[in-house]
């Protein structure tokens, strides 16, 4: 029996003037609500906020020695806290000049592979498939479809899994230091892993098939596409960032062209890019802008599905996470092959006053840190720009547009789409409150 | 037919970690829900069923004024409340602004701080309505919170125990961080939960599950102090995800004072 939905909806009808809205967005990770206001055939107000509390993280950095940065920060999010890991030892790093051995880099690889494994499958199976299958929930899709939802939840188990082997737990790992890590994972305990990886290979290419299949509103947008870019692989720690509309710097010059704002509406500041304006992050846009660097499987599936490198349709990120999910397997097992036990698990840090970045691909998009330290390695200074606040004016703007294709919905099926749009981006409010409430008003 | 026992999950502040919890129980997940109703869980469904609930089970602390209401909200409305996490249990990492002046962190962060409504402590459910349960962790422990839902329900007392940190190191036959290699350690007063964790990773434990029972704070900060570590050091260690655990808040003034 499907229950009554869990959104509160007031929907109220004047003269010609409509509000929709929903106060407390689910599936979504943290605190958000949509505010819609119609007139005729004209939308108003679209409102994307966040009512999640502030926590003040950038205040309460200061004054914090650089080696807890990675600890503090991942308790930014339950979800993503390797990405917050991995961009503040970047920084940290940067500011020291410390350079790592390949092994480490793979091995940090490897654990945010393992992240996005687990990040993507929560998102593709239990947070937005059911929308497209119109169930309320992961729970309800399985007494229908009790083997989907049995494959799915053994596939993000195998992401964390390869989060719990190298960072000791699947939330707030605790292995994860500047430097490197604290101890080397054992080689026995990864080649386990590879058998499962082996299986979650053919399941994450079912997967591409059953989601590809879904029903996708025509909704193509003119996107300005951000992400990391390397010459020889798909990003995660490290690269220029890039778009699609030429933009070509190197993380240090982020500052220069990527602003925040503070809007009264919503308790996450907005990015946008300098005379350019709202922009796009996450697997759409990796994928976009980093195809060739996808594996040769990960290439001949997107052409069997139909999807190719300029996909400007935000629904379909479902088959993107879901071939970015194939990837971070493929990528995983390579990884796992060449690994060396034996080898050393941190390198030494010379402390020094100094400025640094880092940016990294966290399951939603690039997140960027910078600190300034001062010659005890004491924080000093603390900027962070979670994937969501980047991508809040642009779920804005598809809200816009997007009601105005469906304006001839009831106020409920119309609700429901609007909140499928907020989910194609994987919002999560947790990161961006430094973010959602929807509401519709409807004239 | 049998009405299954109605269970909430309700966020405060918080970084959605320890609900996620419940979610990364990819075993046991569908078999709970054969036996329970989820009846409110907005992180994961759009399906919301009418309390009172038989379980509520809370996340986070209270930071804002509507906050500090909606708990006596969800309160009525509850046979049990349940916290779970450094947040709901101590007034978890954001806690650390009560130590400060929060108008100026709300500067700090925010361009336009008239916008931001925040209350000037971070503060624990229990602070405000009377909780049946605590289960501590930065995040909480996955186990434990399938211990505690099947206790609740079977009307038993949860078996998570309050020894330290210490005690399982021993059980599991690490070899003593302090001791062999002058790693700092909050393991001596840090409650059991993570079965030991850091220690087995070659680093000293920080305290994500909060004080142990009767806690010797103060015997712990004068080893730290005589191996090495400054005051300001002493104060950082104290003050993390549970600084404003009673224990480790009263031990982090007692350096901050000196």
């Amino acid at each position: 029996m499907r229950m009554p939905i869990v959104l509160e909806k007031k929907v109220k009808h004047m003269k010609k003037t409509k509000i929709l809205k929903v106060e407390y967005l689910t599936r979504v990770e943290g605190e958000g609500a949509m505010f819609i206001k119609i007139e005729g055939e004209k939308v108003k107000e679209v409102k994307f906020n966040i009512f999640e509390p502030p926590r003040f993280f950038e205040a309460f950095l200061r004054g914090r020695n650089y080696y807890e940065a990675p600890d503090i920060t991942a308790r930014i999010c339950g979800i993503c806290p390797v990405a917050y890991q991995m961009s503040s030892i970047h920084a940290m790093e940067n500011i020291f000049n410390t350079k790592l051995p390949n092994h480490l880099r793979e091995l940090r690889r490897l654990l945010y592979c393992g992240e996005w494994i687990e990040s993507h499958t929560l998102h593709i199976y239990m947070l937005h498939a059911p929308d497209f299958l119109g169930y309320d929930d992961a729970i309800e899709l399985a007494k229908d479809h009790p083997q989907i939802v049995e494959k799915a939840l053994k596939l993000k188990k195998i992401g964390n899994e390869i989060v719990n082997l190298i960072g000791g737990r699947e939330i707030h790992p605790i292995n994860v230091k500047v430097g490197g890590f604290y101890k080397m994972p054992s080689k026995k305990n990864m080649l386990e892993l590879n058998e499962k990886l082996k299986w979650a290979r053919d399941i994450s290419i079912e997967t591409i098939k059953l989601v590809s299949k879904f029903e996708f509103p025509d909704f193509e947008q003119d996107y300005h596409f951000v992400a990391l870019r390397n010459e020889n692989e798909y990003p995660f720690n490290e690269g220029r960032l890039v778009s699609n509309k030429g933009l070509d710097i190197s993380i240090k010059e982020y500052e220069k062209y990527f602003f925040e704002e503070h809007v009264e509406h919503s308790n996450a500041l907005h990015s946008f890019i300098k005379d350019k304006g709202n922009y796009f992050v996450g697997p759409l846009a990796r994928f976009n802008l980093n195809f060739d660097n996808l594996t040769k499987t990960c290439k001949e599936i997107a052409k069997e599905v139909g999807i190719n490198r300029n996909c400007k349709n935000p629904f379909q990120s479902i088959i993107v996470r879901s071939i970015e999910n194939l990837f971070a397997i493929e990528e995983a097992m390579r990884i796992i092959n060449n690994y060396d036990e034996k080898l050393e698990p941190n390198v030494n840090i010379k402390i020094t006053a100094g400025v640094g970045m880092g940016c990294t691909e966290a399951p939603r998009g690039i997140l960027y840190h910078r600190y300034k330290v001062d010659e005890k390695g004491i924080i000093i200074e603390a900027k962070i720009v979670p994937p969501t606040s980047q991508n809040q004016k642009t779920i804005e703007e598809d809200l816009r547009k997007f009601v105005i294709q469906n304006i001839h919905l009831n106020d409920e099926k119309l609700t429901w789409k609007l909140e499928q749009a907020i989910r194609n981006y994987d919002p999560c409010i947790s990161c961006a409150t430094h973010f959602l409430k929807l509401k519709i008003e409807k004239l | 037919m049998i009405k299954k026992p109605k269970v909430a999950v309700w966020k405060f502040a918080s970084c959605d970690g320890c609900q996620l919890s419940l979610l990364d129980c990819e075993d046991e997940l569908l078999a709970l829900s054969e036996v329970i109703e989820i009846a409110n869980f907005p992180e994961a469904s759009r399906r919301f069923t009418k309390g009172p609930y038989d379980i509520s089970l809370v996340e986070g602390s209270v930071t804002t004024a509507h906050d500090a209401e909606r708990i006596h909200k969800v309160r009525k409305i509850s046979k049990f409340l349940i916290t779970i996490g450094a947040c709901a249990t101590a007034g978890g990492i954001q806690a650390l602004k009560n130590f400060k002046n929060v108008n100026e962190f709300t500067k700090y962060v925010y361009a336009n701080p008239a916008y931001i409504s925040t209350l000037n402590k971070s503060t624990a459910i229990a602070d405000h309505v009377k909780v049946d349960f605590e289960l501590r962790g930065c995040p909480i422990n996955k186990y434990q919170l399938l211990e505690v839902i099947n206790a609740f329900l079977n009307g038993r007392k949860p078996n998570t125990p309050s020894h330290s940190v210490c005690i399982d190191c021993k059980t599991k036959g690490n070899i003593c961080v302090v001791i062999s290699e002058n790693i700092p350690c909050l393991g001596p007063v840090t409650h059991s939960g993570c079965d030991a964790l850091c220690p087995s990773y070659n680093r000293g434990c920080f305290g994500c599950f909060g004080p142990k029972e009767t806690p010797n704070t103060s015997s712990l900060s004068k080893d730290l102090i005589y191996r090495g570590m400054s005051k300001e050091n002493v104060v950082r260690f104290f003050r993390t995800f549970n600084a404003y655990a009673d224990s480790f808040r009263k031990e982090s003034e007692a350096h901050e004072k000196n």
